[in-house]
């Protein structure tokens, strides 16, 4: 099994005069259709790693490679389309954009990247919103629905570019424990229906320990990289 | 593109209220600018017009004093040729002389003798006629206080300084509205002139408009090349250096507040973006995250800027032409007539509107280079 993610020696240091190191010597590989979690404690540098894996920030040093594409000399504009054709985010506050319907959100991240919306993008939005329950509210404005609806329609929108990795920042912090559960089936459904590879960062030791792999980051580095149990996705890594 | 006009349009509607005022502030600003404009390029055509409007504007003249022009009828057509910018190219016969009023006394005079076609597209006598019409042949016109100072009836007698008189019936009277002209100015046809004062076949000058009246040094110059030896072309221009001052004066007071209307105007246009950037850093976030490029998120609020620039200048022109079209309806003379009439310059309205669009546009692009600057992960972390 190929790897989506491949991190080489990554470190970061922010500051120019007080230097301080969030990230030290970081190398890790996730493998393509794999379901896996990161955890750690707020100011662990977990934050630093997602938006380094998701191309939103540069590392010090260290090389990135996304679905086998070396992102260290990219420019901003392939950065942006790398993201839009590869990579589906999914934020802890939801984060629509309010001034759009539902479905319209949903398809925006198509309309980026066609500058049109085309039949068969409406067809697969109209689909996705029905995986997730929330074909009622397509013509919902973003504020007019509630928080489980809402993160369920940004992981439709995370899903309409049909991309091999989808990054999770905190997708069920804001959630109650029920829409937490629906949530997490939902992005576990689409994992082995899609074979999309899920990174979700989460303190929610719940939802950690529902991933294939649990991995956390102690003061900036990996601290803890286990399987937690035996999958087909697994196989080709070591704990 | 589709995409971030899309985009754009929908930030637009969605803060209705918002977008409204920012449209009524650039309406203002170009309603001002309009209006102002206009105003000032009234008062300017006002002015021009009385002051050279309906007079010559360059007069061809002998070198010498007292000086004749010979064969004018070849030099008419010459210059008529060479110049197409000069308009009414009349020869005329100036002379001073007296007239005997009724009770014996005699008043100096300028007798005109004019060609009198020609002559009136100068002076446009014949819409200045308080009675009578235009003189034919044997007749004169005279003006309006000299009718009265001398009580001037049917006839009068004309005498030169050296003593020859004539005789000639008054046509009508004449009031080209000041008194040093209805209280000197005799007007006749060409002949009468020539053969009172002896000119024979030749006249003392010969006069004529320009198209554009501010270009009529120019002329004069390239007039002057062509004309023979003894004669000169003398432009309105450098006889009223007070007046021309006076109106660049008023020409660079009204660019200046155009300048500054347009600067406030984009100084408005440019903070009000920049705060609606703040406000959309949330959603630029978003898009940055899910690809849009720096470019795209800089043309949101370019179009942003285009389109609240297009919103305002038409409402502008409506308003600032209202506004000037109420201005002459209600600032009247007592006698009814405008104070000022407006000079609406279709020109200087659709450059007002281009302005306008143009500098709400280039306001934007401050905006527009923040939002590429804009960190998303910044804005996501901290919602």
């Amino acid at each position: 099994m190929d790897n989506i993610i491949s991190l080489r020696n990554i470190n970061k240091i922010y500051g120019t005069e007080v230097k301080t190191q969030v990230l030290f010597d970081i190398s890790l590989d996730i493998a393509e259709q794999s379901f896996s979690s990161i955890i750690g404690a707020s100011g662990s540098g977990k934050s630093t790693l997602l938006n380094i894996i998701s191309t939103l920030d540069r590392p010090t040093s260290g090389s990135v490679r996304i679905a086998g594409v070396d992102t260290t000399d990219m420019s901003r504009a392939d950065l942006a389309r790398l993201r839009n054709q590869s990579i589906g985010f999914v934020f802890q506050f939801h984060y629509l954009l309010p001034e759009f319907t539902a479905l319209e959100n949903v398809l925006m991240p198509a309309r980026i990247r066609d500058g049109r919306v085309t039949r068969e993008t409406m067809d697969r939005a109209r689909e996705l919103m029905k995986l997730m329950g929330i074909e009622k509210v397509a013509n919902n404005n973003a504020g007019r629905m509630s928080g489980g609806q809402q993160q369920r329609t940004s992981i439709a929108r995370a899903l309409i570019n049909s991309p091999k990795l989808i990054l999770a920042d905190e997708p069920t912090g804001n959630l109650d424990s029920e829409s937490t559960e629906v949530v997490y089936d939902i992005l576990r459904d689409i994992n082995e229906r899609f074979r999309t590879t899920f990174l979700i960062i989460t303190h929610d030791r719940r939802i950690a320990q529902k991933a294939d792999r649990i991995i956390e980051i102690k003061d900036g580095r990996i601290h803890l990289d286990l399987a937690n149990r035996l999958s087909p996705a697994m196989a080709g890594q070591s704990a | 593109m589709k995409t971030a006009i899309k985009i754009a349009w929908r930030f637009l509607t969605h803060a209705k209220g918002q977008s409204i005022l920012i449209a009524i502030g650039i309406a203002v600003g170009v309603s001002v600018q309009v209006f102002i404009g206009s105003l000032i390029a009234g008062l300017q055509a006002e002015l021009v017009d009385t002051a050279i409007g309906r007079n010559t504007q360059i007069t061809v003249t002998a070198k010498t004093r007292g000086g004749v022009i010979k064969g004018y009828q070849a030099l008419v057509e010459q210059i008529e040729q060479s110049q197409p910018e000069a308009l009414h190219v009349s020869p005329v016969v100036d002379a001073s002389g007296f007239l005997r009023g009724s009770d014996g006394s005699d008043f100096p005079i300028l007798l005109r003798g004019f060609e009198m076609e020609r002559s009136d597209g100068i002076y446009r006598i014949s819409g200045a006629l308080v009675s009578g019409q235009l003189p034919g042949k044997g007749e004169v016109l005279v003006g309006k206080d000299l009718a009265l100072e001398a009580g001037i009836v049917d006839t009068v007698t004309l005498a030169t300084p050296r003593g020859s008189t004539r005789e000639a019936k008054v046509s009508g009277v004449f009031d080209l509205g000041a008194a040093a002209l209805n209280g000197r100015w005799v007007i006749s046809n060409l002949e009468l002139a020539q053969s009172l004062f002896s000119y024979k076949d030749q006249v003392s000058s010969i006069e004529m408009q320009v198209k554009d009246p501010f270009r009529a040094d120019i002329v004069a110059q390239s007039l002057s090349a062509h004309l023979p030896e003894e004669l000169k072309a003398v432009d309105w221009k450098s006889q009223n250096e007070q007046l021309l001052s006076g109106l660049n004066g008023q020409s660079i007071s009204s660019l200046m507040i155009q300048v500054f209307v347009l600067f406030s105007v984009v100084l408005a246009i440019a903070s009000v973006l920049a705060i609606s950037v703040l406000q959309k850093s949330k959603q630029l976030g978003i898009l940055k995250a899910i690809g849009i490029s720096n470019r795209n998120a800089s043309l949101v609020f370019l179009t942003e800027g285009f389109l609240l620039g297009v919103a305002g200048a038409v409402l502008g022109v409506a308003l600032g032409l209202g506004l000037a079209f109420a201005f002459t309806k209600f600032a009247l003379n007592p006698d009814g007539t405008p104070v000022i009439a407006l000079f609406i310059d279709q020109g200087f309205v659709v450059i007002s509107a281009a302005i306008a669009v143009l500098s709400a546009t280039l306001a934007s692009l401050i905006p527009a280079r923040r939002s590429a600057r804009l960190d998303p992960m910044e804005v996501i972390r901290n919602g």
